[in-house]
């Protein structure tokens, strides 16, 4: 089905063919490893909630891009993605998914909370809008170092309902932390829709009051969340002073693995799903490297099927890895304590 | 010293030891401390590390937090425990669970600190004693010093400790004195101390009751020629049953003495691992002098009923003699 987004020619500044062309193959990543997420749930082979990110890819790609080596990120609890694009080994985040002893967190965090400490990455988490005032005293650390780090935090339009992020907002204002608030507003906080929970729906207009530059871009260009994000990260790396960024995306499928079409069907329309479709970020993207001759459609084919066999690969690790050892149950409680078994 | 300076010399310390330190919370830097805990720092370590906050506190929580994780050590300060409830979603499911969430991989080595309890006509919101709340919860240690000495020691081990360490004060406490070692010390968690010897019933206590159960102690000698042993249990998490059962075991009799409401308050938990592990020692059911379990009232007669007393401690040791 043909787009209504103009597709443009032209790569913002400091992006090159090739450089998009990995970012588009991150992309790809994401939406295999999560299009294989949903057989294996159903095959009983994860538990829990499980929230994917199908939809919102490029915002996570877009942003995560002009991380530095040393920089931080936080996200939510829709975390799949973030960890992917921050170069998070697959395998490892299946097993996460799996429970297994080779996930990224031993199989104790699960599908909400991937972690990746050496690159920064330090979690998603389950509390909507909890990690916010982390992200404060991260940018803090930051500050209190004096390098010019930045930290991204990642959330949704949810969060902004959230007591503690407006606590956190205005404290990052004071404080003049190198943070990134990066607000994806996919429309929906579960099935409650933005314009029902916001008296203010513009969310970038609610942020401004807080003393801090903020803007409300689209998410479902590639090209144009990663000019955006290039021009806000960098901005604050060298201000620096915190940033408000409401990222306008969707998620095509439900909140989480529970909220099934039927379910969906109480709050959105499947007009409305499909009028989002259209701006699928993979799609237009591939589009845009076919007609800029970036890329040839047997390259993109041949991207597409190393995507989808590096999902296939990350589920076989993540099948054949062992779970962890109860031993495991009594450890990392304290980092330098026993906790005593009663049974 | 005063209980107050010997908190104030432990964070003074430990500043100048480690530039990792820094402090936060409301009234901290200009106002020098709600309790004057904090008088003086913001003039010696300027206000990088000494941070006033708005009334934020979750913000203040999960800054705190933040830093941590990446290696810094933060110390916030509750203006009072009371006020933490507010936070208690950055505590509960943010500090006591990061890392173990994440597979040991990111420690939280931050300090929540401010006073806990009553007394003062502060009435039902300003007077909570919540201990048990957070001993309840996997991930938080928990300590509750009694003496400026156990002030100073505990405040430097919960500083160096890499895991988040409630640490409550008792607004009663600050203006109390007593001897403080000289020099860099520190006091371990998890080791309870023994504040009195005795032989015929053990006192377990903790935080401001731990006075009044010395006072009660020393009464119930001079008096009836009953010999209380006074045990101070300085940490709840971890907590040191060793020192308790030895006790256990000499007295055969036990009174728990707190703030915290009786209806599963920290006593509840004692007296519970005591008949797990040593019914036979027992001669008498172990009774627990606790707060009554009403909101505190402020009304100065209804208040003082509220709380434990020193007849009340009487009371029961009398009770488990019986």
């Amino acid at each position: 089905m043909k787009a209504e987004v103009p597709v443009k020619k032209a790569l913002p500044g400091s992006l090159t063919p090739q450089r998009l062309v990995e970012l588009y193959r991150t992309m790809l990543l994401i939406r295999h490893f999560e299009e294989q997420c949903a057989p294996a749930y159903r095959q009983g082979k994860m538990g829990g909630y499980m929230h994917v990110y199908i939809g919102q890819e490029a915002v996570a790609t877009g942003f995560i891009a002009h991380m530095r080596d040393d920089d931080y990120m936080l996200c939510s609890y829709r975390d799949h993605g973030h960890a992917l694009a921050r170069g998070t080994d697959p395998r490892r985040v299946m097993a996460e998914l799996f429970g297994r002893y080779t996930g990224v967190a031993k199989g104790k965090g699960g599908s909400m909370h991937l972690v990746d400490v050496e690159r920064g990455f330090l979690g998603g988490y389950g509390i909507v809008g909890g990690m916010v005032p982390l992200a404060v005293g991260v940018g803090y650390g930051i500050r209190y170092r004096g390098t010019d780090q930045v930290c991204l935090c990642f959330f949704g339009d949810g969060a902004m309902n959230i007591g503690p992020v407006h606590e956190a907002l205005n404290m990052a204002a004071i404080y003049k932390v190198p943070v990134v608030f990066i607000c994806e507003n996919n429309r929906y906080a579960m099935a409650t829709p933005i314009e029902f929970a916001s008296a203010v729906p513009n969310l970038a207009e609610r942020a401004k009051q807080y003393g801090m530059p903020t803007k409300q871009i689209g998410g479902m260009d590639l090209l144009e969340v990663y000019r955006e994000a290039e021009e806000i990260i960098r901005h604050v790396r060298t201000t620096p002073e915190p940033f408000f960024v409401e990222v306008l995306t969707y998620r095509f499928e439900g909140h989480g693995i529970a909220d099934n079409p039927t379910n969906q069907a109480l709050y959105r329309t499947k007009e409305e799903i499909e009028y989002w479709r259209q701006r699928d970020p993979i799609v237009n993207t591939a589009r845009f490297l076919l007609e800029s001759g970036f890329a040839t459609e047997s390259e993109l084919l041949e991207w597409d099927t190393y995507a989808k066999q590096q999902a296939l690969e990350a589920v076989a690790y993540a099948d054949a890895s062992p779970e962890p050892s109860i031993e495991e149950l009594y450890r990392d409680v304290y980092t330098d304590m026993e906790v005593q078994e009663w049974r | 010293m005063t209980y107050r300076e010997a908190l104030r010399q432990a964070l003074t310390e430990e500043m100048e030891r480690d530039p990792g330190v820094f402090i936060l919370g409301e009234e901290v830097g200009r106002y020098q401390g709600t309790f004057r805990v904090t008088e003086g720092l913001l003039q010696r370590f300027g206000e990088m590390r000494v941070v006033d906050t708005p009334i934020s506190e979750s913000g203040i929580a999960g800054m705190a937090i933040g830093a941590a994780m990446i290696g810094l050590r933060p110390v916030a300060e509750f203006m009072t425990f009371s006020f933490a409830l507010i936070a208690a979603d950055q505590l509960v499911n943010h500090a006591a669970k990061i890392l173990y969430m994440f597979g040991g991989q990111i420690a939280v080595p931050v300090v929540f600190r401010g006073p806990a309890g009553g007394g003062a006509q502060l009435s039902a919101q300003h007077s909570h004693s919540l201990e048990s709340w957070y001993a309840h919860i996997p991930g938080l240690k928990v300590v509750t010093p009694a003496t400026p000495a156990d002030a100073k020691g505990m405040l430097k081990t919960a500083i160096r400790d890499n895991n988040p360490v409630i640490f409550m004060e008792h607004a009663k406490l600050y203006s109390t004195r007593g001897e403080v070692p000289e020099g860099d010390y520190t006091v371990p968690f998890g080791v309870a101390d023994v504040k009195r010897e005795g032989s015929d019933v053990t006192l377990i206590s903790y935080s401001q009751p731990v006075l009044l159960a010395l006072q009660a102690a020393a009464k119930l000698a001079e008096t009836e020629g009953i010999e209380c042993e006074v045990i101070d249990l300085r940490s709840l998490q971890p907590l040191d049953m060793e020192t308790i059962l030895r006790s256990i075991r000499k007295t055969h009799r036990a009174v728990v003495v707190h703030e915290d409401h009786r209806n599963v308050g920290f006593g509840a938990e004692v007296i519970a691992r005591v008949q797990e592990l040593a019914f036979d020692e027992l001669d008498a059911p172990v009774l627990r002098v606790a707060s009554a379990d009403v909101p505190i009232p402020y009304a100065r007669n209804l208040e003082r009923a509220a709380f434990p007393s020193e007849e009340d401690i009487i009371r029961a040791v009398k009770r488990v003699l019986a």
